[in-house]
């Protein structure tokens, strides 16, 4: 699954199978749906007939006939591109499907086993999933733990532990059980669970227009009516300045007016443009319940960032080092490693991140005697067989090292002891070293911030994006936490009502918040925020309450969404610009072309020539040019809708500077040239 | 050259006295003092007009309401008033119920078309205390609805009082200015008398001069947008407008209060930058279309049609502000301005007459595209788009569009009437495009509630009245109803957090997007009328000579 974000954004599989599906989808009643391309099939309809009338009566129909086809082009070209935007969810949601199928269950009834069809489960009832089973459906540990395998949903191939009671009771349908055996209370029959739930919400064919698109679809529809009204008021105009009737004035030339003055463009590819949203996010493995939810994010103002995990690793990792007085560092560093030789835990494994390996002493495993960490001594090390004896590394807690040295007739370093304190009044964890009961010095272990992560919060800021960091710990281990991350602000000692309140406060003041969480305790928080990111490892209660799912369990991902909401609307308003910008040149292409005969009585012909500035060769030439520049708009802004509009790093109003002048200025001048070269190419081939 | 510093000092001088006016109408409308001896003296006109000093703050259906009934009755009453005008006025003939129907719908719409030639059709008391007062009012009514709009995107929980801002707009700004401006006016020779008639015993012909209350009128045409003449040539008469003082501060009194308009919406939004970016639109967009009819006049203009008295230059500055600023007084026939002028100033009043525009309704006009171009480029910065703290929602831009597009529907509609309908197409008084001109020219007029003629059309038939009284309406009310359902939407969707990453409403990329977004809206939906319209009456032009 991690791999889509690498995949091509069109593969020519793809469009194959996108252009059939896009054919499909010029029915009726589909079409429907998006009025903008309803009313160019029904032009298309009308100068098909056109056609087909003229022909049988033996008139020249070549005009109509081309005109028809580039309509139907149009229409095509913009089903197309929605399918080809709902391929790539579709491909997602059959592998979430393949884990579903033919599963036979375990139902636990007065504590009798029997066997039975998954499907025939209903909720309530207890399944026993013992090792190598697949969990058929949504539910509840009530029994036991078990290592399980969700890679089938979260792409993450290590097992995770579930268990009854507590934060990791729920597990879902479709993982696998990989040791151990557990009772399920099962809570959504086949069908209704959560897979199911994503599956549907992947392929909805139909989804439900976001706020900001229904207000666009209001704007560029108002648009169109005066457009139609335009258009239908032609016909009077021209008869009243004695304009000939010709293949250009008639009903085509109109069709083709008024298909040129719509929006077709951002009409045609608006839907797109929202799959292909939702696609981007799948591709980052994040769920949106919905369009709205993506939109949301585009528009978050404060971010509620959880420290652990987030911003932070989460665990305790070495920091620095720090020797004891007339200690040099180097010896520091062999002993901390001598210490740890047999110790496996993630602090160790800091350790030994943190002392690069050409200065790690060399040493023969079998001469070291591991001393391992007990809860009594609170001291773990290594015993060490050398020519001169064994020599004994120790680290752990403070007060035990001390009491260890000074048993041994060793005076103390304060200064090493002050410092000792302040690291732990800072909420990190000073371990003493110690060779042969020496002090030599101290590791300072804390929780260490994510490299990169204060980058990216001065990205969300240059977006006007305040971060929030949220934390058990105390003020002032948070406080230097958030300086360390480039937080704007941090709350300390935060309980799930805290986190609540604070959501409403924020809300209150008219800003959108966002957060992410997990537990049980969280459902109503991110049930409050505008976005709220539950991890699909999360409980039931959270995912329930949360907009969109993280299938990677990366707090981090808030920050993607983010991006990916921006994206999709700075992409939605470039081409809804480009799209109006266009009809300035299609006028100029087209208004000429029609009027050419106008005022026949007082104007000469070569007078009402001069209207064609761009000098194009014939008038049915300069209507099908526009037409066909307009159908060809559509594909060529494909890639565009499906990867979206790319920032200029870090700076919005640069971006929108940019914006405009391709979208804007681009959209006015760029026909011109494209529309002239059409010409030029039909005249070559009609 | 000249034509561009004469255009450069005239919007100078507006712009300039705008600054203080601004403040001025800012003051009585949004900051009203609660003390003092504006406030005492406030307080005891209310008392005595309606009987209790405060009314309360209107929702915006009340106001809406309240503007409507007050507009409907003002109709009523100056329609029968016109209509029994021969019961007391003898020797004047009787109007026609349609007649007076457009009469009565034109200035009670601020538009002042008129049909008839106002000294031979009206008493002078019907002139005075018939369409004198709904000068005042028509106007006032325009500043209200402003008003209100602004204080929906200043957080305010209501639209204001109707009642306090109709009267404080004409007490505080309105009379006082209209009674400095007629006391010059008198001063520089314009008549002011209850006499209706002088006999004037010149060789080699005697003549009857119409007379009446002229100064006090001019002065709350050119202030209040109102732009209709006591004399059917407007301030091409000789009474009207008899001296440069005069002509130069009629000229200036046009576009004066519109422009105070955007001073006031940016202080009112404590946005004075964006008031001077709208300002900046305004300025660049009439300058831009004053420079293109000074063009077309040295190209191919002549004398015909203007006054030898006032000289090309002024004509072209009246023309230019008079379409902008939906007013529609002249002090030259515009049907006379060559083809490319013309076209221009049909295209000032095709913009909705937001150029400037009329008193309160040219600013009220101007929001609704500030609304509409921060909703098309505002995506493109990444978020949805807001105005003033106001996300733009389908439900906020539904009155938006219907605001900025039915009047083009109109337009469309009534011109194509007027083409089908005999008895309509016939009264234009030439053939070929510039007949077609004439009949476009009647209907923008008419739909942007500017007033001024092309010249030419016979407009009195009943075809022509009907029309123009339905585009007068239609224009006027069919643009107050939605604005002022977007400042109920607007104030209830406000949530007036000013987010700092959001697009600037300042500036000259606002500027210049704000522009592009009138002009793209008015090119596409007239660009067909124009082009066999003044654009072939310009190709004909180039053929003889």
């Amino acid at each position: 699954m991690k791999t889509a974000q690498h995949q091509a954004v069109i593969t020519s599989q793809a469009l194959r199978t996108a252009a059939i599906e896009g054919l499909r989808r010029m029915a009726p009643s589909v079409l429907m749906k998006n009025p903008i391309m309803a009313s160019v099939a029904l032009g298309a309809v009308l100068t098909s007939v056109t056609a087909v009338v003229h022909a049988t009566s033996g008139q020249p129909f070549a005009f109509a006939a081309h005109v028809s086809f580039w309509l139907w082009f149009t229409v095509w070209s913009s089903t197309t591109a929605e399918s080809l935007a709902e391929g790539r969810g579709k491909a997602r949601a059959s592998a979430l499907r393949g884990g579903q199928q033919n599963v036979q269950a375990v139902r636990i009834v007065n504590g009798i086993a029997e066997h039975v069809e998954a499907t025939t489960l209903v909720q309530g009832d207890v399944i026993r999933c013992d090792a190598g089973s697949v969990i058929p459906v949504d539910g509840e540990v009530i029994l036991g733990m078990a290592m399980v395998d969700e890679s089938a949903i979260t792409g993450e191939s290590a097992p995770v532990l579930r268990a009854a009671g507590g934060d990791r009771s729920a597990v879902t349908g479709g993982t696998t059980v990989r040791s151990d055996s557990i009772d399920v209370r099962v809570v959504a029959a086949i069908g209704s669970g959560f897979v199911d739930r994503l599956i549907k919400l992947i392929e909805q064919a139909h989804r439900q227009p976001t706020p900001n698109e229904r207000a666009l679809q209001i704007v560029l529809l108002s648009l169109s009516s005066v457009f139609l009204v335009v258009v239908a008021a032609m016909p009077i105009l021209m008869s009243y300045a004695g304009v000939p009737a010709s293949a250009t004035t008639g009903i085509v030339g109109l069709v083709a007016l008024f298909v040129c003055l719509i929006p077709t463009t951002i009409g045609g590819l608006l839907p797109a443009i929202g799959i292909a949203g939702m696609d981007r996010l799948i591709a980052r493995n994040v769920v949106a319940l919905s369009g709205r939810a993506i939109e949301a994010a585009g528009d978050v103002d404060v971010l509620l960032l959880d420290k652990t995990g987030t911003i932070t690793y989460g665990n305790r990792r070495a920091a620095s080092l720090i020797p004891a007085h007339g200690v040099d560092y180097a010896t520091l560093e062999k002993a901390v490693i001598m210490a740890s030789v047999h110790d496996d835990t993630p602090e160790a494994d800091s350790i030994r991140d943190l002392v690069p390996e050409p200065s790690w002493p060399s040493i023969v495993p079998t001469a070291a005697t591991p001393i391992p960490f007990s809860a009594h001594s609170r001291i773990s090390g290594t015993d060490v067989n050398t020519s001169e004896g064994t020599v004994s590394y120790r680290k752990g807690a403070v007060d035990a090292i001390v009491a260890a040295s000074r048993a041994a007739g060793y005076t103390v370093d304060e200064t090493l002891l002050a410092c000792a304190r302040d690291i732990a009044r800072q909420g990190a964890t000073p371990l003493l070293v110690s060779r042969q009961s020496v002090i030599l010095g101290l590791v300072d272990l804390r929780d260490t911030v994510k490299p990169g992560i204060r980058e990216r919060l001065q990205k969300l800021r240059s977006h006007g994006i305040r971060s929030i960091m949220i934390t058990g710990d105390n003020p002032l281990t948070a406080a230097a936490i958030a300086a360390q991350a480039g937080v704007d602000d941090s709350m300390a000692e935060a309980t799930p009502d805290d986190k609540l309140a604070r959501i409403v406060a924020e809300q209150r003041e008219g800003r959108l918040v966002a957060m992410i969480g997990d537990g049980t305790n969280d459902a109503p928080a991110l049930a409050q925020a505008d976005v709220g990111i539950a991890m699909v490892s999360g409980t039931q209660a959270a995912r329930e309450a949360a907009s969109m799912i993280d299938l990677d369990n990366d707090p981090t991902k808030i920050l993607d969404v983010v991006d990916v909401g921006k994206q999709l609307l700075r992409t939605r308003g470039a081409l809804t610009t480009f799209s109006i910008a266009n009809d300035v040149s299609k006028y100029v292409a087209i208004l000429p072309a029609m009027f050419v005969g106008m005022w026949p009585t007082l104007l000469p012909p070569e007078r009402t020539a001069q209207l064609n500035v761009l000098g194009l060769s014939s008038p049915e030439n300069a209507i099908l040019a526009a037409v066909i520049f307009n159908a060809l708009a559509i594909g060529l802004l494909v890639p565009l809708a499906m990867a979206g509009n790319r920032e200029i790093s870090g700076s919005p109003e640069r971006t929108l500077r940019r914006n405009l002048l391709v979208y804007g200025l681009g959209g006015i001048v760029a026909p011109f040239p494209s529309i002239t070269l059409i010409d030029m190419i039909l005249q070559v081939l009609l | 050259m000249t034509d561009i510093a004469s255009i450069t000092f005239f919007l100078a001088s507006v712009l300039i006295a705008a600054i203080p006016l601004g403040w001025w109408l800012h003051t009585i409308l949004f900051a009203f003092p609660e003390r003092g001896l504006l406030f005492r003296l406030d307080a005891w006109l209310s008392t005595l007009l309606v009987g209790k000093r405060d009314s309360g703050g209107h929702s915006w259906r009340q106001y809406l309401g309240g503007v409507l009934a007050f507009n409907l009755i003002g109709l009523l009453a100056l329609f029968f008033m016109l209509l029994l005008q021969p019961l007391w006025a003898r020797g004047l003939p009787a109007i026609p119920w349609h007649g007076a129907l457009n009469i009565a719908a034109s200035f009670v719409t601020n538009t002042n078309w008129q049909w008839y030639a106002g000294e031979v059709t009206l008493h002078p008391a019907t002139q005075a205390l018939g369409l004198g007062v709904q000068n005042f009012l028509s106007a006032a009514c325009g500043l209200a609805v402003f008003a209100a709009l602004t204080r929906s995107l200043m957080a305010w929980t209501h639209c204001g009082n109707l009642w306090d801002d109709v009267r404080r707009s004409i007490v505080f700004l309105l009379l006082p200015a209209s009674l400095v401006l007629a006391c010059v006016f008198v001063a520089q020779g314009i008549p002011q008398t209850i006499d209706a008639w002088m006999f004037h015993d010149a060789s080699p012909q005697a003549q009857n001069v119409p007379l009446g209350p002229v100064a006090s009128q001019v002065a709350i045409k050119q202030l209040g947008s109102n732009g209709g003449g006591f004399y059917n040539v407007n301030s091409s008469h000789p009474l009207e407008n008899p001296t440069w003082v005069t002509n130069a501060l009629q000229q200036w009194a046009l576009l004066a209060l519109p422009a105070a308009c955007v001073i006031a919406f940016g202080m009112a939004l404590k946005k004075p930058r964006h008031g001077a970016a709208i300002a900046a639109a305004m300025s660049v967009m009439f300058v831009a279309g004053a420079v293109v009819m000074a063009a077309g006049e040295g190209q191919f203009g002549s004398m015909e049609g203007k006054d030898v008295r006032i000289g090309t230059a002024s004509s072209i500055i009246w023309a230019a502000a008079t379409t902008s600023a939906s007013n529609g007084s002249v002090n030259a026939m515009h049907s006379s301005l060559t083809p490319l002028a013309g076209a221009v100033a049909m295209a000032n009043m095709a913009t909705g007459e937001v150029i400037f525009g009329g008193i309160g309704s040219g600013m009220y006009g101007m929001v609704m595209y500030v609304v509409l171009t921060v909703f098309l480029c505002g995506l493109m910065i990444g978020r949805t788009p807001e105005y003033q703290g106001v996300k733009l929602t389908a439900n906020v831009m539904w009155p938006v569009v219907v605001a900025l597009l039915l009047p083009t529907f109109i337009i469309i509609l009534l011109v194509c009437l007027a083409i089908m309908v005999p008895g309509a197409s016939a009264a234009v008084s030439t053939t070929g495009p510039h007949a077609l001109s004439e009949i476009i020219y009647a209907v923008l007029s008419a739909v942007g509630n500017n007033g001024s003629a092309f010249a030419g059309l016979a407009a009195g038939g009943p075809e022509w009245t009907s029309i123009t009284t339905a585009g007068m309406l239609l224009g006027r009310f069919g643009v107050i109803v939605p604005v002022m359902m977007f400042a109920g939407r607007a104030a209830k969707a406000a949530s007036h957090q000013q987010r700092s990453v959001q697009l600037s409403t300042e500036g000259p990329l606002f500027v210049t997007l704000l522009i592009g977004t009138i002009v793209l809206v008015g090119v596409l939906t007239a660009a067909p009328m124009f082009v066999l319209g003044p654009g072939a009456d310009y190709l004909l032009q180039v053929v003889h000579q």
